[in-house]
């Protein structure tokens, strides 16, 4: 086999698949909830959580540039944005505007 | 624009495709041009970002394969470290599908729009599906994340080679714009209080489980974390009598 084709079948497999099977199984659960069940609570209870530690990794275990700026100061970073986002009454535009603000300060800063 | 009544198929998928032009959409294709440079910087080739980008549609897991091709992993290894990052896929397919499907969807319908669920489509339309009538919320879905989908590959396929080096002070505000835009629009669509507290929960937790379980610390932060909230939201609700 060409080592072209071998790597895309590797990404087939290794990528394609292992993402997608989650997505299938996903859907079949899914598909069998009701949107008012009790088992849909905790569904978005999960997914919830989940994503808000997807978010939480994002932040605090960044790669690159962004991984030199000191954590505190990144989670103190998106942390005055939310404020800022909760007390202009969720206008989302605001409240990234201010953590990006921050933290192209913070980069200048470190760089 | 077409009118809702007489081609309502064709307006409410263009009423989605509206979304493209969308902060977080924005936000995703620039994180796709930083993809871009990554793939050419590991060595890889333009055709293997390409499919990469259409084929797995989940930035984590691309850049996982990314560090996992060029570190000469062999493909079980590959498939494990992938496999760990994408299992989030499943809640998220799971509380997505409920919300978009009408009692006549069929199966193969969710299955082919669930590929174009990654975390940017599946916030905005957690957000946006209920001002959409339900029997167009799959159109309207389909209208948003297909082009969103293709357009990020066009921007892969094109900036490869474009962007041999992506200004890193601009891949890290990237980088750190995508969770920031992330954690107001999770709270403004979070449906009531336990959802609120589930989140805020995830928060906490899944950066204290990672020097316990880093590969898995966000599927037990959300399987434990949403757990614990769900059951302590139902025990209030059943001393109040309502469960």
């Amino acid at each position: 086999m060409s080592p072209e084709l071998w790597s895309y079948i590797f990404i087939a497999i290794a990528g394609v698949f292992a993402t997608e099977i989650w997505r299938w199984l996903g859907v079949l659960v899914g598909n069998r909830l009701s949107e008012d069940s009790e088992a849909m609570i905790w569904v978005r209870c999960v997914a919830t959580a989940l994503i808000a530690a997807v978010i939480a990794k994002l932040i605090l275990n960044p790669t690159g540039v962004l991984a030199e700026v000191p954590a505190l100061i990144r989670a103190g970073a998106a942390l005055s944005g939310f404020a800022v986002y909760i007390l202009s009454g969720q206008r989302i535009l605001a409240g990234v505007a201010v953590a990006v603000l921050l933290i192209s300060a913070a980069l200048a800063y470190t760089a | 624009m077409p009118s809702p009544d007489t081609s309502p198929g064709l307006y409410w998928f263009l009423k989605g495709s509206r979304g493209i032009f969308s902060l977080p959409a924005m936000i995703l294709m620039g994180s796709c041009a930083g993809f871009a440079a990554l793939t050419l910087q590991s060595g890889l080739t333009r055709g293997e970002a390409v499919f990469m980008t259409i084929g797995i549609w989940a930035l984590p897991a691309q850049i996982i394969l990314t560090g996992a091709m060029h570190a000469g992993l062999n493909i079980f290894a590959a498939f494990v470290a992938v496999t760990f990052s994408s299992i989030r896929f499943m809640p998220m397919l799971a509380a997505f599908v409920p919300e978009m499907r009408t009692d006549k969807t069929p199966l193969w319908k969710l299955i082919l729009l669930g590929h174009f669920v990654a975390i940017t489509s599946w916030v905005f339309s957690m957000q946006h599906a209920r001002h959409v009538p339900r029997e167009w919320r799959l159109t309207w879905f389909a209208g948003f994340a297909v082009p969103l989908t293709l357009a990020n590959t066009i921007i892969v396929a094109v900036g490869y080679g474009v962007l041999s080096s992506f200004p890193p002070a601009l891949s890290a505000v990237l980088a750190f714009m995508t969770p920031v835009y992330f954690m107001q629009s999770m709270w403004g669509s979070a449906r009531g209080m336990v959802t609120r507290i589930a989140f805020l929960v995830g928060l906490v937790v899944g950066p204290a489980l990672t020097p316990v379980a880093p590969q898995l610390d966000i599927f037990y932060a959300g399987i434990g974390g949403g757990t614990a909230v769900y059951l302590i939201d139902r025990w209030r609700r059943s001393r109040r009598g309502t469960v």
